[in-house]
Formats: structure tokens, sequence, C-alpha cells
């Protein structure tokens, strides 16, 4: 098995190569190249026209053949809703499973094959509803699995209700005078949950898209990428604000590693700096902060403690005057999975075997032995 | 018959002054708080039985609390051992001997001493305060009120503390050894080997020199004051049982269970995933399976019951054999993944040790009443095979079972064990891994049909095998065999997603086809008109007992306890076993025709019973109990009389064919 190399990503995320989160996934042939039509199933594709969701299936048809993978260890599991069709539509393994479980689902997967390249689909309802118990543990532990959150803020395939990342208000066919509990913040939920990998980009975005996507899947441990995506029948319209060519400039802070964080239009841009009072960060003028010395944050996603990362995940608020995107944080340690393997290796060497052993006859015979035992002549 | 067994016991070596008296059975019931150590004082008295050869049973009955208020009934802990010189089914109905370490244990077990029986008591802390406690007004040690048994009123406690005293530990420390002592005297009593319980006190407190010194002094000392005191003049032993020839070991029925997984799992040359959130009585099972990495186990304690199926059948997605372990709580929440497991049609074994519901009910006591749960707690037509053990020994086989039916038939199996069981031990032959059933996966390697062009290969991953229906098995890595599965129904044979009402029509048909088709053996009756158990079929030319008395899983004991007696008593009684719930043997409706009455025991309000009136139209007569405790013979022996007697009025029967 070979370690697949690291593409550079086509927009600058000003991320290091750390251990590929595909090593040991076997890559394909010298010489052998697959492209999207490689990775386009059959299955006819039934989300509803101007769905978000294919802007998303295809930058992933798109970016899956960069990873140079054999398609048959690569696979896709998804919980229950619109954007949890996906797997039907990638011709490598899938599992459509059920709502909210495809992070557990996954975990025993990654956990028993370190051959293979997982990706959960799951969206806003599916991954912080029902599911939320299974995501935020799948963090905590670092499971080597990328995990493509689609948001659009609503409830699609049941037909419109709210979603735990709808705005406050939201009057939905079972909210008629608005809905009232608070939404999440994905990304602040992900790096409180320990996430080593969180990031977000749009569906409207496909150069961000895909680099965020390749920098997520070849991050070793749990990734979360948050996708902004638009629901043309229930939610239409809810992030063109940050579609929109000058609107987009003037509130998408786009956050590269090592870089300052700064935004918006030529003669406008913005700085984020520490807030002047409190923990967090602000948003300045640029020349404000140059004027008055105020050092402007330098993005590192790398580093151990995420408190700035949350920080910068703290910049949002509902009329999305500002949206911080890219990779939040891409810090490395050890997985899950990778850890079961080696207390597994560990138990065999300290048994006196090798690594590589596996039991025969014998081994099992002494354990159903046991340490006392009689013979009856 | 000669039984080895490797030890020189010390004390059965030891000169001996005192008049050996032999018996053919014993059942001693030890009891005391739940910190005192009652568990394994059992656990060792066990140990020490099975090393002599004795058949034996045992019945650890525990309360959910770890540390109830000391002294109180709520807090009593006890352990029940039947041992013999014969074949033993149950753990005794009634104590011969009870060991109470204090008041609280004595109030709540000694009323299931036999009249005549002995008691042990360990009168330390027989004071007012912990007698009115338990509210006893007056001491029973003085009242009279023990007048019907053998009393052995001793200061175990204190004795423990004067042989540690020069050990410099506190009064309390030393007195934690009292059980130990208790032990050492009941080993003298019963003449049981020393040597592996002061090797089992060494691998046990070996780090901890002080602790370790005084256990084993305190057990020496139970074991000396026995062969000293004018207190027990006679000692007893019990010869040991005739047995197959072989290597035997005392097994746990949650051990028994995981080690059926493990070689089952050895045997078809698949890796074990277990995917495991920790529930009474089944986390032994996790325990035991999360330290054999060695042998390739890979245990995932999830973050929720619904995460541990989940990790599970992930696990079997990718070739492995996916396992997880619950009690009836946990297997409600996974309800919704084996329906799914179901639908993908993929090798999954849940583990349901049952206890005490509805809801959280009776954490550590046993149950049957999770086979409707497991037969059809799942929404939509969802057959899965349900496998039941009969005993602790037999956990291994069922696992085996279970795992070969899920593999062999790419479906999720239930395995429903029970708290009596899954604590409870016995002598087991240890099995060769050859002795073990192997089973194929054969993976799907290459396609398995070709394109309409009728020459591109195709891989269909729902077009089964005739035979069985199983559909292929092809994991991820397996090249041009991708593919997507999932909960949406499926077109037949293509496995694409369809809606089409015929097809789905078909798609539930040939879910239940597969699972009706499963291969099980015929059930078999032991009508005990000679020493051979009858096969349904050869017995047909016999004439029929009267009576059949039909149970499944842990209930096997006591009715084969119960039957016996029965027919001491002069009465024609059949007796059968159910081990598969689903599907049921295909000679079952035949047996149960061939009888005028049968009865069905259930430790639940008779779901089984309802099972086979719907499936068979036969009027079971079914005998319930849901105290938490197995059947005892007797009121199984009770209702075989009953039966028989025509004390239970049946409604008219109807021919079921």
């Amino acid at each position: 098995m070979t370690t697949t190399p690291l593409t550079p990503p086509s927009v600058p995320l000003g991320l290091p190569t750390l251990r590929s989160g595909t090593h040991g996934v076997p890559a394909l042939p010298e010489g052998v190249r697959l492209g999207k039509k490689d990775f386009t199933s059959d299955s006819e594709v039934r989300w509803c026209p101007g769905c978000g969701d294919y802007a998303v299936l295809a930058a992933v048809q798109g970016f899956l053949p960069e990873l140079g993978l054999r398609k048959e260890n690569v696979v896709f599991i998804s919980g229950i809703g619109c954007s949890s069709r996906f797997p039907y539509y990638l011709d490598t393994y899938g599992m459509h499973s059920i709502h909210g479980r495809a992070p557990a689902i996954a975990t025993g997967l990654v956990a028993t094959r370190p051959d293979l390249s997982v990706f959960v689909v799951t969206g806003d309802g599916d991954a912080l509803s029902i599911g939320g118990n299974h995501l935020i543990h799948a963090m905590r532990r670092n499971v080597n699995v990328t995990i493509l959150l689609f948001n659009n803020r609503i409830y699609g395939l049941t037909k419109g209700q709210y979603s735990p990342t709808s705005e406050v208000g939201k009057v939905t066919k079972s909210t008629p005078s608005g809905s009232l509990d608070a939404p999440f913040n994905p990304v602040s939920l992900a790096l409180g949950a320990e996430a080593s990998f969180v990031a977000r980009t749009l569906d409207s975005d496909r150069k961000h898209l895909t680099s965020v996507l390749r920098a997520a899947a070849e991050h070793r441990g749990t990734s979360l990428v948050e996708i902004y995506q638009n629901c043309p029948i229930f939610n239409d319209g809810a992030f063109d604000v940050l579609k929109d060519r000058d609107e987009s400039v003037a509130r998408l802070v786009k956050l590269e590693h090592g870089q300052e964080v700064v935004f918006g239009a030529e003669g406008s841009q913005k700085a984020v700096v520490r807030s002047a009072s409190g923990f967090g960060v602000e948003v300045i003028g640029l020349d404000e902060a140059r004027a008055s010395g105020r050092e402007v944050i330098v993005h590192d996603a790398e580093t151990a403690d995420p408190s700035l990362a949350f920080a910068l995940s703290r910049l949002d608020e509902p009329t999305m005057a500002h949206v911080p995107v890219g990779v939040f944080r891409a810090h490395n340690r050890p997985t899950y999975d990778d850890e079961v393997r080696t207390q597994l290796d560990a138990a065999r060497e300290a048994s006196g075997r090798s690594r590589q052993w596996r039991a025969t006859d014998a081994d099992l015979e002494a354990l159903l032995r046991g340490s006392d035992t009689w013979s009856v002549e | 018959m000669h039984v080895t067994t490797g030890i020189h016991p010390q004390a059965a070596s030891a000169p001996t002054t005192k008049q050996v008296e032999v018996l053919d059975r014993v059942v001693i019931r030890f009891a005391g708080d739940s910190g005192d150590g009652m568990q394994l004082t059992g656990d060792r008295f066990t140990a020490e039985t099975a090393s002599m050869g004795n058949d034996l049973a045992t019945l650890p009955n525990f309360p959910a609390e770890i540390r109830a208020p000391a002294g109180t009934l709520p807090g009593v802990s006890s352990f029940q051992l039947h041992f013999a010189d014969h074949d033993v089914t149950t753990p005794g109905d009634a104590p011969d001997v009870l060991v109470a370490m204090n008041p609280a244990a004595l109030r709540a077990n000694v009323h299931d001493v036999r009249p005549g029986g002995t008691l042990i008591i360990d009168t330390d802390d027989f004071t007012t305060r912990n007698l009115a406690k338990v509210g006893y007004a007056t001491s029973p040690l003085e009242d009279g009120s023990l007048e019907g048994y053998r009393v052995h009123a001793l200061p175990m406690q204190s004795m423990t503390v004067e042989a540690l005293k020069d050990l410099g530990l506190s009064r309390k420390d030393a007195e934690r050894s009292k059980n130990m002592f208790a032990l050492g005297l009941l080993s003298w009593l019963y003449e049981r080997p020393t040597e592996q319980t002061e090797k089992f006190l060494r691998a046990k407190f070996g780090k901890r020199a002080a602790v370790l010194e005084a256990n084993l002094r305190a057990f020496r000392a139970g074991w000396a004051f026995g062969e000293t005191t004018e207190a027990f003049p006679v000692r007893f032993t019990v010869p040991p049982a005739p047995a197959e020839k072989g290597l035997y070991r005392n097994i746990t029925g949650n051990t028994a269970l995981a080690y059926g997984l493990v070689a089952a799992a050895h045997r078809a040359g698949l890796p074990l995933a277990l995917g495991s959130y920790p529930i009474t009585p089944a986390s032994d099972i996790l325990h035991v399976l999360s330290g054999l990495k060695r042998l390739g186990v890979t245990t995932l304690q999830a973050e929720d019951e619904i995460a541990a199926v989940g990790m599970a059948l992930g696990a079997s997605f990718g070739g492995a054999l996916g396992v997880t372990t619950t009690s009836g709580p946990g297997l409600a929440l996974k309800s919704e993944t084996i329906g799914l497991a179901v639908a993908l049609e993929l090798p999954l074994v849940i583990v349901d040790v049952q206890r005490g519901g509805p809801s959280t009910g009776l954490p550590t006591k046993t149950e049957q009443s999770d086979l409707l749960q497991a037969m059809y707690g799942r929404n939509g037509e969802s057959p899965v095979p349900v496998v039941a053990p009969s005993t602790p020994a037999d956990c291994f086989d069922a696992a085996v079972d279970a795992v070969r039916i899920a593999v062999e038939y790419r479906t999720p199996v239930l395995l429903l064990s029970d708290g009596y069981l899954a604590n409870g031990s016995e002598p087991w032959k240890v099995p060769t891994a050859h002795d073990v059933h192997a089973v194929d996966p054969d993976f799907a390697t290459d396609p398995n049909s070709t394109a309409a062009d009728g020459v591109t290969p195709q891989f269909r991953p729902f077009l089964r095998d005739p035979d069985t229906l199983a559909r292929p098995w092809a994991v991820p890595g397996t090249a041009g065999l991708e593919h997507r599965v999932g909960g949406l129904e499926k077109a037949d044979v293509t496995g694409e997603i369809s809606y089409d009402p015929a097809n789905h029509d078909r798609m539930v048909r040939l879910r239940r086809a597969k699972v009706k088709g499963i291969e099980v053996p015929d059930i078999v009756v032991d009508t005990g008109d000679d020493s051979d158990a009858h096969h349904a079929h050869a017995g047909a030319h016999h004439e029929a007992s009267d009576l059949l008395v039909l149970g499944w899983g842990s209930t096997r004991g006591p009715i084969t306890a119960a039957v016996r007696e029965a027919r001491r008593r002069g009465l024609r009684v059949a007796q059968a076993h159910l081990r598969h719930l689903n599907p049921l043997p295909a000679n079952l409706g035949e047996v149960l025709l061939a009888h005028e009455h049968v009865l069905v025991p259930e430790m639940n309000l008779g779901q089984l019973a309802l099972l086979l009136r719907g499936r068979y139209l036969v009027d079971v007569i079914s005998c319930n109990q849901v105290r938490g405790l197995p059947f005892t013979s007797t009121e199984i022996v009770e209702a075989i009389e009953d039966v028989v007697a025509g004390r239970v009025r049946e409604t008219p029967r109807r021919d079921a064919r």
C-alpha cells in the first residue's frame, strides 16, 4: 500500500501537509487515473431542480478522482434527509442508513477497515437534531471520517419545518407563529466537541468547495465540513447575500492558515482583531487597525488550542454581516480507529506474537480452557 | 470414572480427626451485605467444588444498588450453589445450608432454608440496633424462632480480627476478610480443595501484600477453626458426579456466550467487532471480549445503545462479524437499526441478556419477557431469527448457532439470554476448535450477472442464493462490485430504490421466506420411556404422553428437575425445549398435537404461549411467574399435577391441522 500524494488545493488554504487521511487506503496503480464519470452511478438523481445538492455532488464527483484512490475503497454513508440520498449517485460503496446514525455506522466501519476512505453525508436535521449525540461523539473520538454537513437551515424531506440551524422566529408549517429555539452554530459546536478538522464552505463556490473538501478528505481524523446549501423549495435564498458577487466580498471572511484575517472590497477592507474587552474577536476597519496598531489576527488552524478558531466561529450573526468560511481548525491528533488498531497490535505483541499474528485454533483452545480445569478420565 | 484434579488440596490431605459423612447433594446459600464479598465467596466455593468433579448449578442474586445502606434488607446479596454426585439442573429450590453474615442476611433468607437445614451465622453484627434495622424485635438467636434449624452461631468477624491482629490493620480493614474466614470454614466443612483459592488470592491481591496476607490468613483461620472446634463434629463430602470423559471447567453464561462468539467468528475466519453500551446484566460480555484483543477482537464502547448497534452494523458492512450486546431497554433503542439490518440483509448478532421489565424494571434480576420484543419489536414486516440458550454452558453453543445463521443467511439474529444464565455457572466440557461449527462467509468477489447486453459483467446485490435466499455479501474494497444499500425498499435482484407495489410485496415475502427457511433442527421430545430421548418422528408410534412440558431458554433446568420429580411420582410427562424461537422447528406443530395437554412454563405472562396459540391454534396452558428469580422445580411440579388432575380448564381443543 502506498500513501496517496497530496495534491495542492486549488484555493490556497495555507494548510500544512500532515499524515494523510487516506493513508493506508490503496492507491490506483501508477498511470491509472479515474475521472468524474467513474464516480458517477447509474442512478437517476432525484433532487428538486435548483437544489444546492447538485453542485455539491458535482464537486465531490470532481474531486474524488484527484485523491488517486481506488474507488472500491471509497465509502459514502448517509443518514436520512434530502442530502442523504447522496451515496446512491456515486459509483462507490455506499449505505443510506437511518436518521442520524451515519456517524456511528461509519465508526464501526473505519475501526475495522483501515483501507477505506469513508465519508459521511448528512444534513442539519440529520446531524444536529436526531443524530446530535453520534455527531459529537464521532468528533471527540476523532474517528477518521469526513463528514459533509449540508446546512440548508430547513427540513426539506418532511416538507418545510424549521431545523436546529433555522434562525429564531422562523415561520414554517410547524411554527406558524415563528420558531422559538435558538439555533446551533455547527462550527462552534464541532469545535466544542473537539473536532480536529472544522471547515465551512458554500455550495455555490465550486473552487472553494472543492479545496475545502479535498483538505478535509486528506485530514486524518474527523473532518466536519459545513456546507451552506440552498433549498429552493422550502428556504430559497437563505444564503443569497453570500452568493451575490458584491455582497459576498463584503461579508465572506475567507480564512487561510498563516494569513491575516482580513476581508472586504478594496478600499473598505475590514480586519478581525482581538476584542477590546472579553476573550473574543471583533471586526474593525483595516485602516483603523493599522492606524491604531491593533494586531490583526493571523489565522492558525493548526494550533492545539481551539479557542481562537472558536472565537472566529462566533463572528456569525443572524444578518450574516460577516461569515467566516474556510478551514477553522486542522489539528493533528491521534485518531480513534488508529488507536483501536494499535491496541490490538500491542496486545498481540504483549502475548509474544507479531502484529500480523492471527489467532490459531490453539490460541482459541487456550482461551476456552482458561486456568481452572479438571479432567474426567 | 476417575477424577484427577491436578490439585493436591492441603485441606483434603491434612489429617482430620473428624468423622466424614457422604452426601449425594448439597444446596448452600451465602448471604451478606452487598459489600461483604458474598459473590466472590460463592464464586470461589463454586470453583473449588467444580474442581472436585461435582456437577453444579449456581444462582447469584444481588441488588441493583452497588452499596445499599449497610445491614438493611435491600442491601442483602446472596449466592446459591447446588452441587451433587449426579446430574444437577437447578441451583436448588431450598438451601440445606445458609451462611448469614448479618441479621439482614438471615432475615431475608432464612424462610427459604429447608426445615431442619443448617444455619451458619456470624453473630458479631447481632446488636440491638442492627436487629431493629431489619425488624427483629428480639434476637432470633435467643428467642427460639430458629428452633427448626441446626444453628451454628459464631463470631466470625471477631475471629477474623483476632487471626489478623498482628498485621497492623485497622479493625475495619481486618473485618473485610471475614468472607474468607467463612469460605475457609465451609471449605473445611465440605472437604473442598483450597489450593486454587489460595492461588486465586495471590493473583488477585499479589500487588498488595497486606491485603493478600489478611485474606490468606482469614481463609486458613476459617479452615482451622472447623478442624479444631467442637461445634462441627462431622465433615461432609459429596463424591464427583459421573461425567463424560474430557476436560472440564466451570463457566458462567456471559463468559460462555462471549467465548461462543469468539469461537464462531474464528471458525468463520471473520474478525469479531463488538459495539456495546454497558448495561446490566450484559456488561460482562463486553468486559470479557475487551480483554481478548490479542485474538483480534475489537470492542467499541459506544455513546449509547443506538450507536453500539450502528457500530456493529458498520463493521458487518465492512466484512467483520458485527455483534452488539444489551438488555431489554437497550434492545428497545436498537430496534430501528435492527430493522435497517433486516433491510440491508447483512450479518449481525444482537445479544439481549433479558432482565425484569418494563422500563428499568429489575436490572439485576432475571426474566424472559423480551421474547415478543425480539420477535416483533420493529416497524414493518421485519423478521429476525431468534435463538435462546438454555443453560449457562449452552450460551456457548447458542452463540455459535446465532453466528452460523447470521453469516449464512445474511441476517440480524437475536440471541436471547437472561440474567439467570448470564451470572449462573455450571461445569462445561471444553470443546476443541473443531467442535465449533465452521461457517463460510462466502464473500462475493466477482460479478454475479450480466447487463442487458448479455455480455458486460454486472453485480446484482440482491440476487439471492436459491437455497438459502441469502444475498451476496460484497464488502468495500472489492473491485467491480461497488453498490449501494439502504433502508429504502429495493428492487428485487438489482437493489435499486423501488416504490413499486408488487416489488415491495415480493420483497417483504422474500425476507420472511428467507427467515422461515433457516435450517433449524427438529425439536426432540424426551418421553421418559427410556433413557434415550425420542425424536418426534421416531416417537410417533409410541403411545404419547398425556402431557408435554414445553419451555424455552433458561427454564430448562427447573423444567427438567420438575419433570423428573413428576415421573418419580408416577406421572407420564414428556418434555421438550425450544432453542429456536424463530423459525420454530418444522416438527413443532406435530409435537404439540401429539399431546393431550401442553404446559408452557415461562418467566413472563405467556409470550411463547401466545406465539404457539397464534401459529398452531393449540390451547397451551401457561405457567408463569415474574419474580425475578428462576422457577423452583416445585412450582412446575405443582403446575404439572394441576394439569394432570384436571384442575386447569382448557377451552375446547381444535384440530390445528
